[in-house]
């Protein structure tokens, strides 16, 4: 079992499917891509902190957060989780499904609502 | 054995990219992820569910945030540090996050060193990885003991809303435990490259198969997603 799917990683073929297989054949990306990455995360994350730093409020606070997040998870799955370079097949299996969250964030802010008001309006004290 | 037909098939068929591809490789009545081993498609499933439980975290205190006619605890506030007389806000959750950035940044070069059989690299950066992880835990481990002596509790805190205190020691406990178990992983898998199982095909303790160089990226995989549900808790809890 092992050694064939050892082998499956690894296939001896033509050049037809040569990104993949150039991949699957050794990662051998240059550690100079790895250290790019690495700054830009430090970039960004000063950036994230910069954020709270000069106390930015409102939208223009939260915008910037969930940028300098989307970014950040972006090149962590892209790049070091080498997302990148793995077919479709796998990366919409993987990527797609948490989209869903945000369908269940819709309806917990639609529930959220309702509760503040319902305390708002029977609880004066707010509990 | 049924596998190893499919496989061999498999390796002449000629992958096609793009759209095509997805519904190529799902259509095909054989394995799905076609180039990608189990033991690395096992990996992004279970992380895909790790995910959800995240998700469901974060979505949880959303929901207590909104809802809560309480004024929110101001986390800028909360966790700032006075160094040198002076308060700087959120200082501490600033270091960590740049820690475990660099511990990420470590494991990649790790699983590059090991498919480049360079033993002594690839075990010294993944053990670097687990130092730097190590180092997170401890700083989160001060961090919980700084806001306990506070008084802040799971059912109620010194500066409102109650729920503050159950979000933050859910949420971030079940972070640390992660991170916990990544670094445990770290060890053990760094012991076995030192050692060079991978090159002598020796076989596992517990499963009795022979590894190979894989498992450096498959380890990676989990600790760049703890790094990633880092991201993801910085944002929402500690900014927001």
């Amino acid at each position: 079992m092992a050694e064939v799917s050892l082998d499956a990683a690894h296939p001896a073929a033509p050049a037809a499917h040569a990104p993949a297989a150039l991949h699957a054949e050794g990662h051998q990306h240059p550690i100079k891509l790895y250290l790019v990455v690495w700054g830009w995360l430090f970039v960004l994350s000063t950036c994230s902190y910069l954020v709270d730093y000069f106390n930015l409020q409102g939208h223009l606070r939260w915008s910037l957060i969930v940028l300098f997040m989307v970014l950040k998870a972006g090149l962590i799955v892209a790049f070091f989780m080498h997302m990148a370079w793995e077919r479709l097949a796998l990366a919409y299996a993987i990527l797609l499904p948490p989209l869903l969250l945000l369908v269940f964030v819709g309806i917990m802010v639609f529930e959220s609502d309702y509760t503040l008001l319902s305390r708002i309006m029977f609880f004066k004290a707010g509990v | 054995m049924a596998e190893t037909v499919l496989t061999n098939v498999e390796k002449r068929r000629i992958l096609t990219a793009g759209w095509r591809g997805i519904a190529a490789d799902w259509s095909s009545d054989q394995r799905a992820f076609k180039n990608v081993s189990w033991g690395k498609a096992m990996m992004w499933i279970f992380l895909l569910s790790d995910t959800f439980i995240f998700g469901c975290f974060l979505l949880s205190y959303m929901t207590a945030r909104m809802s809560t006619t309480v004024p929110w605890p101001n986390p800028s506030e909360v966790f700032a540090l006075t160094i040198a007389g002076r308060q700087i806000p959120l200082i501490l959750i600033a270091i960590m996050t740049f820690v475990l950035i660099s511990s990420s940044g470590t494991m990649a070069m790790a699983v590059n060193f090991g498919y480049r059989h360079d033993r002594r690299k690839t075990a010294i950066l993944m053990l670097v990885t687990a130092a730097f992880g190590a180092t997170f835990v401890g700083m989160q481990a001060f961090e919980w003991t700084k806001l306990i002596m506070e008084g802040v509790r799971p059912w109620g805190n010194p500066w409102g809303a109650a729920q503050f205190g159950s979000c933050f020691f859910m949420i971030t406990g079940f972070h640390g435990t992660h991170v916990t178990i990544g670094v445990i992983f770290l060890i053990i898998i760094a012991r076995k490259v030192w050692r060079g199982d991978f090159e002598i095909e020796r076989r596992g303790f517990f499963t009795s198969r022979k590894g190979n160089y894989e498992i450096v990226e498959i380890t990676g995989l989990y600790w760049h997603f703890v790094d990633l549900v880092w991201v993801f808790i910085f944002a929402f809890f500690y900014l927001w």
